[in-house]
């Protein structure tokens, strides 16, 4: 059963901050915690989730046992993602752990330092044989993946997702994908715009930007756009001060291939609002919200992995979510409105992942919540029971005795003229009942 | 645009349309196709009579009651499946409201198979309509009439936009296997099923796949030989052994080899007579192809009973073989046909480890009144499914989710699980943009003291069963004093 991390926090606050930049609290909150309850979850509830499930039973198999097995799958393979890799490598071993499978785990090699850290530690902490670390780049990847695992679990972007399932497919392998995309996020007109800007704030500017479920870009009423963008800019102030390179709380991005696509972006769309400062020696983005970006913008082509946040306006819901829908279905969505009808709106014309209203990112953290994605952001979810389930096959069993030959012996052959109308008779009855032929 | 675009489109457009969501359209559909089975019984069975011989009380037997019994279930179950699901919670979230709902995925593509034509086509139809998709429906062209039938009366129906049947060949499949789809439901082989995963993962469409497999049965010496080898020979030789979860092949000691083969023998005399070529219930093999392909696999190993056969006809006797060895032909790939191979093995412990060394298979059948041998096969081994002393039934049960796992499948279906798995489960958190008081430890400027809030709201958990009852008990402390009090003192 795994174990927390490492008892010296300090280490991984120390890999964080070389590789991202990352506030001690961030690592601490979103990346050591999360694992930590993941962990604790599992262990607290394991027991039941390896319980065999008996179901409901029709008429015919009264006196049989039907029961739901789980078992483990065999061996998996884990591939974390660079924007949060503690927590993408570690949740779901828990659920492969939990499962009761073996798993090679390959945590990106863009947070170099930290992916070299859990080489380090897993060992110590984990079975040697059943569990290893490797460190490879997507390419070679894909060939491990050709190895043949019984599952694979990946955490990445739509291109590289395709081709991890193509090679998953050559070899029969079921995957579970969770891909990042753009995250909508809507504002209505009729919300606290003080109190919304805070909480986009905070889950769009986190980890300097770099989040899978952070909200990707703001559709806002015409009407509220200027507040809205004052009280982001206030609520930076706020977070970060009045120089956030100087601020202990702000990230830094990983390395210079994401903060050039970043910059290019934010200088090739829109207009900037708040922010805009670039550092490369740094690596350093400011936080950043742009206006009068419109849909052919390169900032809208694909996901933003920085801190910068565009503001679209629209009309009417009705617009926003045509908008949304024009696109392809994203991890999240979210809706900001005091008017329960509109969130009620928002959430049943749209399809995503998952949906939070009224605030970002939690919906994605909670252990009892699946988190996962639909279409191009994926297939399969995870977290706490759902993770167990991903690593798990439920293997159903009928537990039969060989007493009471005489009710079965109506579906043996030779089927005689009586035969169909007793059956149908037989059927009748079920069908009032439970559910099919009972005779069988 | 080609035929197969046209009607993927067509669907895609209608269900943009939204009709499929509400659950008045999805039981409508359902009750209509309801109603197609009890009105066309005669077609069918008619069709499925040329294409694999199969008599009219077997195909209601092994196809349409099933499909009966699954639509009266998806109809009275529907409202509980499609309703919000409520999700426990943390601190954190005590005064929000966290659910996982239901959501349809879109498009589905499912592609049917020739064995048992209607039920394996049409009960992912069920599913897909009950989670309030649109469906391209591809029944298996081998099965040339009931195909037609398919394609004529399903729009006389069913919502003919939103529910189009496409048939044809390969070519048919691979122009449709272009198009996008939001999950594609196939039955069938695993060669084909590895390529229908590759193209669906170009799309990143979501796959189910019931495939087959090697189903071993392993009879324990000590239990009622007579009746288990009555159960193998219903589920071996129904449909002429073209079932995919028909046992294999059989695993058990030398010593009760010869009194297996002589009750199957037995049960073989009384279910198709003693000449089954001229036994109405005795069914044939799909085409010549397969024909040769069964006969060739019987070169190498001896015939205990049966081996008779007319290629003209494509009959083969219900044959049994004994003393294979794990080399031989037979062994080699799923049979599916009516060839029943024994291998000896010294007891269940060999018979464990023959299994584990091949794939898994969809099913896996173990006789034994040992209950103890019973759980060692549960525990040891892995499968779709496994029944204890009895062929086939498990397929009945449909609360059972029924699919393979490893080489022989992944996904399942029947009952909910068909709803589950044709739609997407969407994590929903319902905040209320007050209460910022709470929210206040996560924003910067970060400091210890915020820390350890969060740490105290996220790893704390609340066991709100056990915090119901302490309230409980105190209120019914409270009350008993109270009562005390009045009434005593």
């Amino acid at each position: 059963m795994s174990s927390p991390p490492s008892p010296s926090p300090t280490r991984w606050f120390k890999t964080l901050r070389r590789d991202l930049h990352k506030p001690r609290f961030e690592t601490v909150l979103s990346e050591l915690v999360l694992v930590k309850n993941e962990a604790l979850h599992a262990i607290n509830n394991l027991k039941k989730w390896m319980q065999p499930q008996h179901v409901e039973r029709n008429l015919s198999t009264t006196l049989d046992a039907c029961l739901v097995v789980g078992e483990p799958l065999g061996v998996v393979l884990i591939i974390g993602t660079w924007c949060s890799p503690v927590h993408a490598c570690l949740v779901p071993l828990v659920g492969a752990i939990a499962a009761g499978n073996c798993a090679v785990i390959s945590p990106s090699v863009c947070t170099s330092h930290t992916a070299k850290l859990l080489q380090q530690l897993i060992p110590l902490y984990l079975d040697n044989e059943c569990f290893h670390v490797i460190l490879a780049s997507t390419n070679d990847l894909l060939e491990v993946v050709e190895l043949k695992f019984d599952h694979v679990f990946f955490i990445g972007n739509r291109e590289e997702g395709s081709k991890m399932a193509q090679a998953a497919a050559r070899t029969f392998t079921p995957v579970t994908l969770l891909l990042t995309g753009k995250n909508p996020c809507y504002v209505d007109q009729h919300c606290d715009n003080a109190m919304a800007a805070q909480r986009i704030a905070w889950a769009r500017f986190h980890n300097a930007g770099q989040s899978m479920v952070a909200p990707d870009y703001i559709l806002c009423h015409a009407d509220i756009k200027e507040r809205l963008v004052q009280a982001l800019k206030c609520c930076l102030m706020q977070f970060y001060g009045s120089d956030p390179r100087e601020s202990r709380s702000f990230g830094r991005i990983v390395n210079l291939e994401v903060f050039n696509c970043t910059r290019n972006m934010l200088w090739r769309s829109g207009k900037v609002a708040v922010g805009g400062q670039v550092i490369e020696a740094e690596k350093y983005i400011a936080p950043t919200i742009m206006t009068e970006v419109v849909e052919s913008d390169p900032i809208m082509q694909q996901e933003v992995f920085g801190p910068v946040l565009p503001v679209l306006t629209i009309n009417s819901v009705d617009e926003a979510t045509a908008f949304i829908n024009k696109q392809e279905k994203p991890l999240c969505v979210y809706a900001y409105s005091n008017n329960k009808k509109v969130i009620s709106e928002v959430m049943s014309k749209t399809s995503s992942g998952s949906f939070c209203s009224n605030d970002c990112v939690l919906q994605s953290l909670m252990v009892l919540l699946p988190f996962g994605g639909v279409g191009a952001s994926g297939m399969g979810s995870c977290h706490g029971r759902y993770s167990f389930d991903t690593f798990s096959h439920r293997k159903s069993c009928l537990l039969r005795s060989t007493r009471f030959e005489c009710v079965t012996y109506l579906r043996y052959p030779p089927y005689e003229d009586r035969n169909p109308s007793l059956m149908a008779w037989a059927s009748t009855l079920s069908q009032k009942s439970q559910g099919w032929c009972q005779i069988l | 645009m080609s035929r197969e675009q046209q009607a993927v489109a067509r669907a895609r457009k209608a269900f943009e349309t939204g009709r499929s969501r509400s659950l008045e359209h999805r039981i409508r559909q359902l009750k209509n196709l309801q109603r197609l089975f009890t009105e066309r019984q005669k077609e069918i069975s008619d069709a499925v009579k040329k294409d694999l011989s199969k008599s009219e009380v077997g195909t209601q037997l092994y196809e349409t009651l099933g499909l009966e019994g699954e639509i009266n279930l998806t109809i009275r179950k529907l409202k509980e499946w499609a309703a919000p699901r409520p999700a426990e919670k943390n601190l954190l979230i005590l005064a929000d409201t966290a659910y996982i709902k239901p959501e349809p995925l879109g498009v589905v593509l499912i592609i049917g198979a020739w064995n048992y034509p209607w039920a394996v086509t049409i009960k992912p139809l069920i599913g897909a309509i009950a989670a309030g998709n649109a469906a391209v429906v591809k029944p298996s062209e081998v099965c040339v009439h009931t195909a037609k039938v398919m394609e004529d009366l399903l729009p006389l129906y069913i919502d003919k936009e939103l529910y189009p049947v496409v048939t044809g060949g390969v070519p048919e499949t691979q122009e449709l296997l272009c198009q996008r789809f939001d999950h594609i439901f196939y039955t069938g082989n695993s060669t084909v099923g590895k390529l229908i995963m590759e193209a669906a993962a170009k799309h990143l469409t979501p796959v189910t796949l019931e495939l087959g497999g090697k189903s071993p049965c392993y009879i324990d010496k000590n239990c009622d030989i007579s009746i288990a080898c009555r159960r193998i020979t219903w589920g071996k030789y129904t449909n002429c052994g073209q079932t995919c979860i028909a046992p294999d092949y059989i695993l058990c000691e030398p010593s009760i080899q010869d009194q297996v083969i002589e009750e199957v023998r037995k049960s073989i005399k009384d279910f198709y007579t003693d000449n089954p070529k001229n036994c109405a219930d005795y069914g044939r093999i799909i085409n010549q192809r397969h024909f040769k392909r069964i006969m060739a696999l019987m070169e190498d190993s001896t015939v205990a009973a049966g081996g008779e056969n007319n290629e003209s006809d494509c009959y083969i006797a219900p044959t049994v073989l004994r003393d294979v060895k794990p080399e031989a032909k037979v062994m080699q790939e799923e049979i599916f046909g009516p060839l029943l191979p024994i291998l000896p093995v010294s007891g269940v412990d060999e018979a464990i480890k023959f299994i584990n060394k091949r794939e898994k298979p969809l099913a896996l059948y173990v006789f034994a009144s040992d209950d103890k041998v019973i759980k060692r096969m549960t525990d040891e081994t892995s499968s779709g499914g496994l029944l204890a002393n009895d062929c086939l039934v498990h397929y009945s049960v449909s609360s059972l989710p029924f699919g393979g796992v490893g080489n022989s499948g992944m996904g399942c279906y029947h009952g909910k699980f068909s709803f589950d798995q044709l739609s997407h489960l969407r994590g929903c958190l319902i905040k209320k943009l007050k209460m910022e008081g709470l929210n206040s430890m996560r924003y910067p400027p970060h400091t210890p003291e915020k820390l350890g809030w969060a740490r105290f709201f996220i790893l704390k958990t609340v066991d709100l069963g056990w915090l119901g009852r302490m309230a409980l008990l105190a209120i019914l402390v409270t009350v008993a004093a109270v009562v005390l009090q009045n009434y005593f003192l």
